[in-house]
């Protein structure tokens, strides 16, 4: 696990400060070498060795999974780099404002090759704290972009007065109640708030505390939104394994990510589990410590979820 | 899979200390010669190394009867010949060089991003611009014709004429190309773990599926009716005797083991197919009775089997593995 090439994935819509972030990452004194696999290519000069232009090719799979994508290009260009292993301490993708992230992610879960040599970092979304609220009114992809990422860069702070960004930020947790965010400006963040996140790894999914979740006000149409539940007692893993496997096929068109840790009756250890779409990641992890309160809670990111369907049916799957 | 160990001829494989991933391996004019991802292109007899692209790494590589011809991450397509002279194919292309093929009478092609490119033996450019970036490029054997792998399918491209190319079509992503020795199949191996087939030319379609992983390496018998495989836990090899090829046929499997084969390489005179497996090992398999012998052993941290191939008398076997191992076999 370790020795695989960490990736990250640098998302936001046109003009919200990626290529900034990217150039600070770069310039920072860390001693890392990066390659760089831009879309955007010759806009903003990016200050680095390694640069590979892409394409974004979104490939569909033949599996019979419709929301199944990859990207192609990825793919090629991973396995490319890989050859000359050694040459490079990390991948960062920079993707176009307008790009859907979930074929990125998919592609490091559903290639084999990819997965053997290289592992998901984190996605980070750069938004821009002005015009972040026109641009969920009028560009899906900047939803899609905020309910994807595990770290959200609020960016140009300073153009905002503190009630504007007190409203943006309520906008970015009504869609994504768990990434980390920070706000900025002019991208200047800590290297460690975007680098070497774990956030795809299992054993690093330590606790979710989704935010603001009571305060925020529930759309109920085709919009994205975050459905966070807490069971108190213990889930019957017999019922919630298939409940959670069923959901995942049917709904993973609309359900863009989700995580848990879960107290299964009778288990020691806590139950965690991650996806993307139909692509669903569960181990047991950690014991529960003694003294800890046992209780399961899970996060839906998705479109247009339906909220008492889904508290019902984890109901449903209490332990007796 | 045998019970007792097969007969060895490790003793016959001189090592080579090749010191990167061994992109591909071969005989120009009877010289041994390795592309490695660093850059570097080794006449093994001599122990010369050579670096057509300066500091910069090779990322795909094809031999013909002269020379290697390489492409690098410097947008440059390279000819290194087996006594080692290097000339420049084509310089600034717009990225990395994605895929290559060598024809005859020294036609290349070379393609980058969606730009396909010919140039035949007389020094002549063709572009073609693909409909998504190809995977794979292989000269069809009769005329001057190219098939190229893409998105949703391949294409058959007349560099000569002014019309469109022919396109095959199949849903999903087509990675590695090769076509029949008597020009009547293309087959592609797709990302979905599987091949697919057209017949030509009235481009009836076949699926061969079964595969756990993706095949990238295909070899022809020397009749020409059989096409080995990798992506298994056995070199799979399907029939193309009859008008229909494979299809309703069972593949045959030879040297079953619990690692996946990653390359496959047919004997030029005799139905003995050499096999590269992940774990570094290598076997011949004898298709006449599947008698197995062993050339090297699994060395762990070694890396899977990257190139394989033999020269034309059959009694050279040179490979390369991705963690810069490599060999030359000499039958006794």
């Amino acid at each position: 696990m370790s020795d695989k090439i960490p990736v990250t994935v640098l998302t936001g819509y046109l003009g919200a400060g990626k290529t900034t972030l990217l150039n600070r990452i770069l310039t920072e004194p860390h001693g890392m070498k990066f390659a760089v696999i831009v879309n955007e290519f010759g806009e903003v000069g990016i200050d680095n060795d390694l640069v590979v232009g892409a394409d974004e090719e979104v490939f569909e799979m033949n599996n019979g999974c419709i929301c199944c994508t990859v990207r192609g290009d990825l793919i090629r260009i991973i396995e490319g780099l890989m050859k000359r292993k050694g040459t490079f301490d990390a991948i960062i993708v920079e993707t176009t404002g307008l790009a859907d992230p979930a074929p990125v992610a998919q592609t490091f879960f559903v290639d084999e090759e990819v997965s053997a040599l290289a592992r998901l970092d984190a996605v980070v979304t750069v938004v821009d704290a002005k015009w972040l609220s026109d641009r969920l009114k009028d560009a899906p992809e900047a939803k899609n972009q905020i309910a994807f990422a595990d770290v959200i860069i609020l960016n140009k702070t300073d153009l905002v007065s503190e009630s504007e960004l007190a409203t943006v930020e309520a906008q970015i947790r009504a869609i994504n109640a768990y990434a980390t965010l920070h706000r900025t400006t002019r991208s200047a963040v800590p290297l460690e708030a975007v680098l070497g996140r774990n956030a795809f790894d299992l054993d690093r999914i330590l606790e979710i505390e989704p935010e603001f979740l009571e305060d925020i006000h529930h759309h109920h149409s085709d919009d994205i939104q975050s459905v966070a539940i807490t069971v108190p007692n213990d889930l019957d893993p017999d019922t919630f394994m298939p409940w959670i496997t069923e959901f995942t096929q049917k709904e993973g068109a609309t359900i863009l990510r989700c995580k848990g840790i879960l107290s299964f009756k009778d288990e020691p250890k806590r139950f965690v589990f991650q996806g993307v779409h139909m692509l669903l990641d569960g181990d047991l992890q950690s014991d529960w410590k003694p003294g800890e309160k046992r209780q399961s809670k899970m996060v839906f990111i998705g479109r247009g979820l339906n909220r008492a369907a889904i508290e019902k049916a984890v109901e449903a799957c209490r332990a007796a | 899979m045998n019970t007792t160990a097969p007969a060895s001829l490790t003793e016959s494989v001189t090592p080579i200390a090749a010191g990167a991933h061994v992109l591909a391996a071969a005989f120009p004019a009877h010289q041994a010669m390795l592309a490695l991802a660093d850059g570097t292109v080794l006449l093994v007899e001599k122990n010369h190394r050579l670096q057509p692209h300066g500091a910069k790494g090779i990322l795909v590589a094809a031999s013909d009867a002269h020379g290697l011809i390489t492409g690098g991450d410097d947008g440059c397509v390279m000819r290194v010949s087996a006594d080692g002279v290097i000339d420049a194919v084509a310089t600034n292309q717009s990225g990395w060089i994605d895929a290559i093929a060598a024809g005859a009478g020294g036609s290349l092609a070379w393609s980058t991003g969606k730009k396909v490119s010919v140039r035949d033996g007389k020094g002549q450019v063709k572009n073609w611009t693909a409909p998504s970036t190809p995977q794979g490029l292989a000269f069809m054997p009769k005329g001057y014709r190219l098939a190229i792998s893409h998105y949703n399918g391949a294409s058959l491209w007349f560099p000569n004429l002014n019309s469109a190319p022919e396109v095959l079509a199949w849903k999903g992503s087509h990675l590695a190309i090769t076509a029949s020795p008597d020009g009547r199949f293309v087959v592609t191996s797709m990302q979905d773990n599987m091949l697919h087939g057209w017949r030509l030319p009235d481009a009836k379609d076949m699926r061969m599926s079964g595969y756990p992983s993706k095949t990238k390496s295909f070899s022809w018998s020397n009749d020409g009716l059989w096409l080995a495989t990798s992506g298994a836990d056995a070199a799979i090899i399907w029939p193309f005797k009859d008008k229909d090829g494979p299809m309703g046929k069972a593949p045959r499997e030879c040297g079953v083991r619990h690692s996946k084969v990653s390359q496959v390489a047919f004997h030029p005179k005799a139905m003995i197919l050499a096999i590269g497996y992940e774990d570094s090992c290598i076997l011949l398999c004898r298709l006449t009775d599947g008698a197995e012998l062993l050339v090297r052993h699994a060395v762990k941290d070694e890396g899977r089997i990257s190139a394989l191939a033999w020269d034309n008398t059959g009694k050279r076997l040179l490979f390369g593995t991705e963690e810069g191992a490599a060999g030359l076999l000499t039958l006794p």
